[in-house]
C-alpha cells in the first residue's frame, strides 16, 4: 500500500483513482483486520461514494486539496457524522454525533476520504488498547503483543498497511507510544495547534489530535491539513500554519539536540537504550550537536500527569449519565439509580478507576494536596522545558522504556501500565510538540521508537529533523510480515 | 424565656441572580429566548454533547463588568472559569461553568438613599456563570427536561450581611433591580425568573448579657420584592420564636439550612440542611482561557457608564427642584430620565416638565403599558409643550389634551394648540367679559369672597374655575385670577 503522500501524488497525476485507493484500503481492512482489531467501524459505501465524488471533481479539473483521494482512518474518539463515535466504550455504543470534529472537516475539505474509525482504549484511557469495550488491538509485528495505546488501532492499522495514514489523540503519549510499539511515526502537536472541537475529551488541558503515519513526510502532510485556528475551541491558537512539507528539507547541520540523562535512567530496557543512542549518533553524523541538558522535575511527571488527567477526566465523563444520550440502564428505580446503574453498566474498569481517582483528588480536603500540588509541579515541568530550550533546539529521548509487551501482562497491574507512559507525559504537561520515529528493532524483532520534542509551535523544525533522520536511516521502511 | 427578656436584631445578606440581556447564550450561539418550544434553542455545546466545547460570549462579560463597576467593585485583572460539579438532569454536562476563587468583580458597595437614611450593603463579589435547564414534573410517571435555558448567562451578586430590616431589604432589592434594568444589563423580569433573590437570614439575640446568633437560613429563589419582604419578616419572627422556645439550641443540632417560600401560606418551608451540601469539586475549567482585563479596558467601561439612577435622582432634586417622589418616577428607567433631561435642554422649565411627566405623560404611558421613554414623543416636543404652559400660551388642562394628540400626530404642540383652538386668550377685555358673566351668575360665591375671610380663598378658586369653564379652557388662569381679585377689591358701584 502506498503512503499518504504517494497516494496523493498518484491521484493527482491520474495514475490511481480515489475510488481505487479507497477500495484497496477497505478491502485490506476486510481481509486483515479480523486478526488485528485495529478498526471499529468501516463505512465502505460512504467512503466509496465520497471517493467517486472526488474522482468526478478531479475529472472536472477542480483543485480539491493536498490530500485528494487519500484514505484516512480516524480514532473513534473523534466525532464524524457518517459513522458512530463510540470512544470504544459501552456507554456510547451506536452513538452517532450530529456534528463533525474540526479535524474531520479539514480532512474532508482537503480531499481526504475517512474510511474507518479506529480502536482505542476506552475513552483513550490506557496504554495498550486492551481496555476497549469491544476487542483489543493487536500488534501486527507480533499478534500476541499489544499495539500500545490509546491510539493502538490507528498505529496498528498504519503498521499493518491496511490504511495509508490515520489520526490519533495524545493525552499522555497515546499517539507516540503505540507508534513506537508498531514501528510507525506518531506526532503530538503543540497544545493549541490543532482544534480539539469534536474530540471527545479525556484530559482537556492535555489532549491533542495528531497524525499516525508511515513516515515523517506523511506526518508533515497531515499536520498541514489539520492544524490551524478554530473559533470553536477557545484553547486553539491563532497563528499561521507553515507548510510543513516544504520545510522538511531544512538541513540539520548545527542543530543542537539536548539529551537528558533524566530520560535514560533505571527501568530503561537495554535494547531500547542502544537503539535510541544509535539514533542520536546518526543525527550527530548528519551534523547535529548533542548537548547534555537536565529536566530535573521529570521524575514527577507520571504522578503529576495521573492527577491532572484523572481530575479532568472525572469531570469530562460526568455527562455520560444515561439521561440525554448513551447507555441508559433498564428500569431505574429513581434518578440516583439511573445515574449509578447507567454508569456502572456503561463504563469499563479502567475508566471507573480513573473517574474515582480524579474525583478523589478534586474532593474537598484533598484538592490542595493533590490537584493544586500537581498544577504547581506542572508549572515546574514546563519551566524545565523552557530552560532546556534556551540551550538546545530539540530534546531527544526514548518513547517507551520497553518494546510492546504481551497482551494481558499489565492489564491486572494498573501501576505498571501507567509507568509505560514515563517518557511521554511530560510533553503533554508542558504542551510541547513531540514525535516518535522508528529507530530499530529489539532482539525479538519488535520496533523501538525515538522521541524528539521541540519548543512550542516549532513543529516545522521537529519534522525537518525527524525527516532528515529518516533520509539517512531505513527503520521506517521495515514492516511486519504480512 | 419571654420575648420581653431579650433584645434582637435582624441580619440579612443576599445572593442575587441576574439573567443578562444578551442575545445568545454564555458559551454558544443559541438564542436566549423565553417560551420557545422545548429544546428548540439548543446546540451540541449547551446540550453538553461529547466533543463540544464552550466559547465565551464577550458581551456577557462586558455587561458583568459594567454591573460590577456600577456597584463600585474592583474588576479582577485576570479572571478564570471553574467547573462546579453536581449531578442534575437539567445540567447536561453535570458540571456548571462558573467562577470560584477569582470572580470578575469584588469589593464594592451599593448604597441607596431612603428617606433621611441610607440603606447600604457591601458587595463581596459578582461572578458570571451559566444557568441550568428546567426539569418539568407535570407528566405523571416521568420527568421531562427542557434545555432552552441551559447556558443562559447569569450574574451572581453576593453581599455582606449588612441589611438589618425587611423594609431595607425591600429598598435595596428594588434599587438593584432598577440599576440592572437602567443599565440595560438585564430585562430583570421577575415573573420570568430573570432576577432572583436569595436572602440569608439570621438573628442576633441579646439575653443575660450575652449575644446568641440563630442559624442562618437561606430562602431560595424569591421572585418578587413583596415576597422578599414577607419572607424576611416571617423568618425574623420564626427564628426569634424558635430560639425563645429552646434557647439552648446550638449549631451542632440546628445547622444552617435552605428554605423555600410558600407565597400562598406566607411561610418559609425547610428544604435541606446545609451540612448535607455537596462537595462541588471546583477546579479550573480547562476548555476556556483566562480573561485578562487591563486598566485601560476598565477605564473605558467606566467612561461608558451613564449617570446612575441614584446620583441622577439627587441631581433632579437638588438642581431642578423636583420632589423625591417625582424624581423617582422620572428616573424609573433610563429612557424616561433621558427624555426628561432632553425636554429640559430643549427649553422646557424643569418644574413644569416634571409636573407634566407625573401628571399626564405617566398616565398616557401606563395606559399603553410602556414607560414614558417608550412613548415615542421627542424630547424637544415635550419641552415645547411645557414651555407653552409656562409662558401662558396654553393652560395645564389644554396641555393634557394636546399631549394626547401628540402621541398620534407629529405636528408641533404649537400647531396642535392652534388647530384644537386651545391657545389661551390673553386679551383682558375678553377675559373681563367672562369674569362679569361669572360674577353675575354666582352671587353667593361672590358674597362669600367679599365678606367671609374663611371662605374667600376657596371662593376665588371656584370663580376662576367657572371662568375657565365658560371660556372652554381658553382663558389664561393667571389673568383670570388677577381680574377676579381686582374686581373683588374694587369699591362697589351700588
Ligand atoms: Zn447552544
Amino acid at each position: 500500500m502506498l503512503t499518504a503522500t504517494e497516494t496523493a501524488d498518484a491521484v493527482r497525476a491520474g495514475r490511481v483513482s480515489a475510488r481505487d485507493a479507497v477500495t484497496e484500503c477497505v478491502d485490506a481492512i476486510d481481509r486483515s483486520d479480523g486478526k488485528i482489531g485495529a478498526i471499529l467501524h468501516v463505512d465502505r459505501d460512504g467512503a466509496l461514494r465520497a471517493a467517486g465524488d472526488i474522482d468526478r471533481r478531479l475529472a472536472e479539473g477542480e483543485d480539491i486539496g493536498p490530500i485528494a483521494g487519500v484514505p484516512v482512518a480516524v480514532k473513534d474518539n473523534i466525532c464524524t457524522i457518517d459513522s458512530p463515535t463510540t470512544c470504544a466504550s459501552g456507554t456510547l455504543k451506536g452513538y452517532v454525533s450530529p456534528f463533525a470534529a474540526d479535524v474531520a472537516e479539514r480532512l474532508v475539505s482537503a480531499g481526504a476520504v475517512i474510511v474507518a474509525k479506529t480502536n482505542l482504549d476506552e475513552f483513550a484511557m490506557g496504554s495498550s488498547t486492551e481496555s476497549s469495550a469491544y476487542f483489543p488491538a493487536r500488534n501486527p509485528w507480533d499478534m500476541s503483543r499489544v499495539a500500545g495505546g490509546s491510539s493502538g488501532g490507528s498505529a496498528a492499522a498504519v503498521a499493518a498497511r491496511i490504511v495509508p495514514c490515520a489520526l490519533g489523540s495524545d493525552t499522555g503519549g497515546s499517539i507516540r507510544q503505540p507508534a513506537a510499539f508498531t514501528g510507525v511515526v506518531g506526532l503530538k502537536p503543540t497544545y493549541g495547534r490543532v482544534s480539539r472541537y469534536g474530540l471527545v475529551a479525556f484530559g482537556s488541558s492535555l489532549d491533542q489530535i495528531g497524525p499516525v503515519t508511515r513516515d515523517v513526510r506523511d506526518a508533515a502532510l497531515l499536520l498541514s491539513v489539520i492544524a490551524g485556528h478554530d473559533v470553536r475551541d477557545a484553547t486553539s491558537v491563532d497563528r499561521p500554519v507553515p507548510n510543513y512539507v516544504a520545510e522538511l528539507d531544512r538541513p540539520i547541520e548545527g542543530l543542537r539536540i539536548g539529551v537528558a540523562s533524566d530520560y535514560f535512567g533505571a527501568g530503561l530496557d537495554d535494547a531500547v537504550r542502544t537503539a535510541v543512542e544509535a539514533g542520536l549518533d546518526a543525527l550527530r553524523e548528519r551534523g547535529a550537536e548533542l548537548i547534555n541538558v537536565r529536566l530535573p522535575h521529570l521524575k514527577y511527571a507520571i504522578a503529576c500527569y495521573y492527577v491532572v488527567a484523572t481530575a479532568e477526566a472525572s469531570s469530562n465523563l460526568a455527562r455520560f449519565d444515561g439521561v440525554h444520550y448513551g447507555h441508559r440502564t433498564a428500569d431505574p428505580k429513581d434518578i440516583f439509580d439511573l445515574y449509578s446503574a447507567s454508569r456502572r453498566e456503561g463504563f469499563g474498569a479502567e475508566v471507573k478507576r480513573r473517574i474515582m481517582l480524579g474525583t478523589f483528588v478534586l474532593s474537598s480536603g484533598y484538592y490542595d494536596a493533590y490537584y493544586d500540588k500537581a498544577l504547581r509541579v506542572r508549572t515546574l515541568i514546563r519551566g524545565d522545558f523552557e530552560a532546556a530550550f534556551e540551550k538546545v533546539d530539540l530534546i531527544a529521548s526514548p518513547v517507551t522504556p520497553t518494546t510492546a509487551f504481551p497482551i494481558g501482562q499489565k492489564s491486572a497491574d494498573p501501576l505498571a501500565m501507567y509507568l509505560a507512559d514515563i517518557y511521554t507525559t511530560s510533553a503533554n504537561l508542558a504542551g510541547v510538540p513531540a514525535i516518535s520515529v522508528p529507530c530499530g528493532l529489539d532482539g525479538d524483532g519488535l520496533p523501538i521508537g525515538m522521541q524528539l520534542s521541540a519548543p512550542w509551535f516549532e513543529e516545522d523544525r521537529l519534522l525537518a529533523a525527524a525527516h532528515q533522520y529518516q533520509s539517512i536511516t531505513d527503520h521506517h521502511q521495515r514492516c511486519p510480515k504480512q | 424565656m419571654k420575648e420581653s427578656d431579650i433584645t434582637h436584631r435582624l441580619i440579612v445578606g443576599f445572593e442575587i441572580h441576574v439573567q443578562l440581556a444578551t442575545r445568545s447564550k454564555l458559551f454558544c450561539g443559541c438564542a436566549v429566548e423565553f417560551g420557545a418550544a422545548p429544546n428548540s434553542r439548543t446546540c451540541p455545546v449547551c446540550l453538553g454533547l461529547p466533543g463540544a466545547l464552550p466559547v465565551l460570549n464577550r458581551r456577557a462579560f462586558e455587561l458583568s463588568m459594567l454591573t460590577g463597576l456600577a456597584m463600585g467593585c474592583d474588576i479582577a485583572p485576570v479572571t478564570k472559569w471553574d467547573r462546579k460539579s453536581y449531578y442534575y438532569p437539567d445540567l447536561p454536562k453535570n458540571y456548571q461553568i462558573s467562577q470560584y476563587d477569582v470572580p470578575l468583580a469584588h469589593g464594592g458597595r451599593f448604597e441607596v438613599p431612603h428617606g433621611d437614611e441610607t440603606v447600604s450593603a457591601r458587595i463581596i463579589r459578582a461572578h458570571l456563570e451559566e444557568d441550568a435547564g428546567k426539569t418539568l414534573h407535570d407528566t405523571p410517571g416521568c420527568s421531562l427536561v427542557d434545555l432552552n435555558r441551559a447556558g443562559t448567562p447569569l450574574l451572581e451578586i453576593v453581599t455582606e450581611p449588612d441589611i438589618s430590616s425587611a423594609e431595607d431589604a425591600h429598598v435595596f432589592c428594588t434599587e438593584l433591580h432598577r440599576l440592572v434594568t437602567y443599565l440595560g444589563v438585564s430585562h430583570a423580569n421577575m415573573q420570568m425568573g430573570q432576577m432572583r433573590f436569595e436572602p440569608n437570614i439570621n438573628v442576633a439575640i441579646e439575653a443575660d448579657g450575652r449575644e446568641y446568633r440563630t442559624p442562618i437560613s437561606e430562602v431560595k429563589n424569591l421572585n418578587s420584592f413583596r415576597s422578599v419582604r414577607r419572607a424576611i419578616e416571617f423568618e425574623y419572627q420564626r427564628q426569634v420564636q424558635d430560639w425563645l422556645a429552646d434557647p439552648g439550641y446550638v449549631f451542632k443540632e440546628r445547622p444552617n439550612e435552605n428554605r423555600g417560600w410558600d407565597d400562598d401560606r406566607g411561610v418559609t418551608v425547610f428544604q435541606r440542611g446545609k451540612e448535607a451540601a455537596h462537595d462541588y469539586r471546583y477546579f479550573p475549567e480547562p476548555d476556556l482561557t483566562q480573561v485578562e482585563v487591563t486598566r485601560a479596558d476598565v477605564a473605558e467601561i467606566r467612561e461608558g457608564l451613564p449617570e446612575l439612577p441614584i446620583p441622577r435622582r439627587r441631581r433632579l432634586i437638588e438642581d431642578c427642584g423636583l420632589s423625591a417622589d417625582d424624581a423617582a418616577t422620572i428616573v424609573s428607567d433610563r429612557a424616561t430620565a433621558d427624555l426628561f433631561d432632553g425636554a429640559v435642554r430643549a427649553g422646557g422649565p424643569p418644574s413644569t416638565v416634571s409636573k407634566q411627566f407625573v401628571n399626564f405623560w405617566a398616565k398616557l404611558a401606563n395606559d399603553r403599558g410602556v414607560s414614558i421613554g417608550a412613548l415615542g414623543v421627542a424630547a424637544a416636543r415635550m419641552g415645547a409643550l411645557a414651555r407653552m404652559v409656562d409662558e401662558g400660551t396654553i393652560n395645564a388642562t389644554a396641555a393634557n389634551r394636546i399631549a394626547e394628540r401628540m402621541l398620534e400626530s407629529s405636528e408641533s404642540p404649537d400647531a396642535l394648540a392652534d388647530a384644537m383652538g386651545l391657545v389661551a386668550v390673553l386679551d383682558a377685555d375678553q377675559t373681563r367679559e367672562w369674569v362679569d358673566q361669572v360674577f353675575a351668575a354666582n352671587e353667593k360665591a361672590v358674597g362669600d369672597a367679599v365678606s367671609n375671610p374663611k371662605k374667600a380663598k376657596g371662593a376665588v378658586g371656584f370663580l376662576r374655575g367657572q371662568v375657565m369653564k365658560i371660556s372652554g379652557g381658553k382663558a389664561n388662569p393667571k389673568l383670570a385670577g388677577e381680574l377676579i381679585e381686582a374686581r373683588l377689591a374694587a369699591p362697589r358701584d351700588d
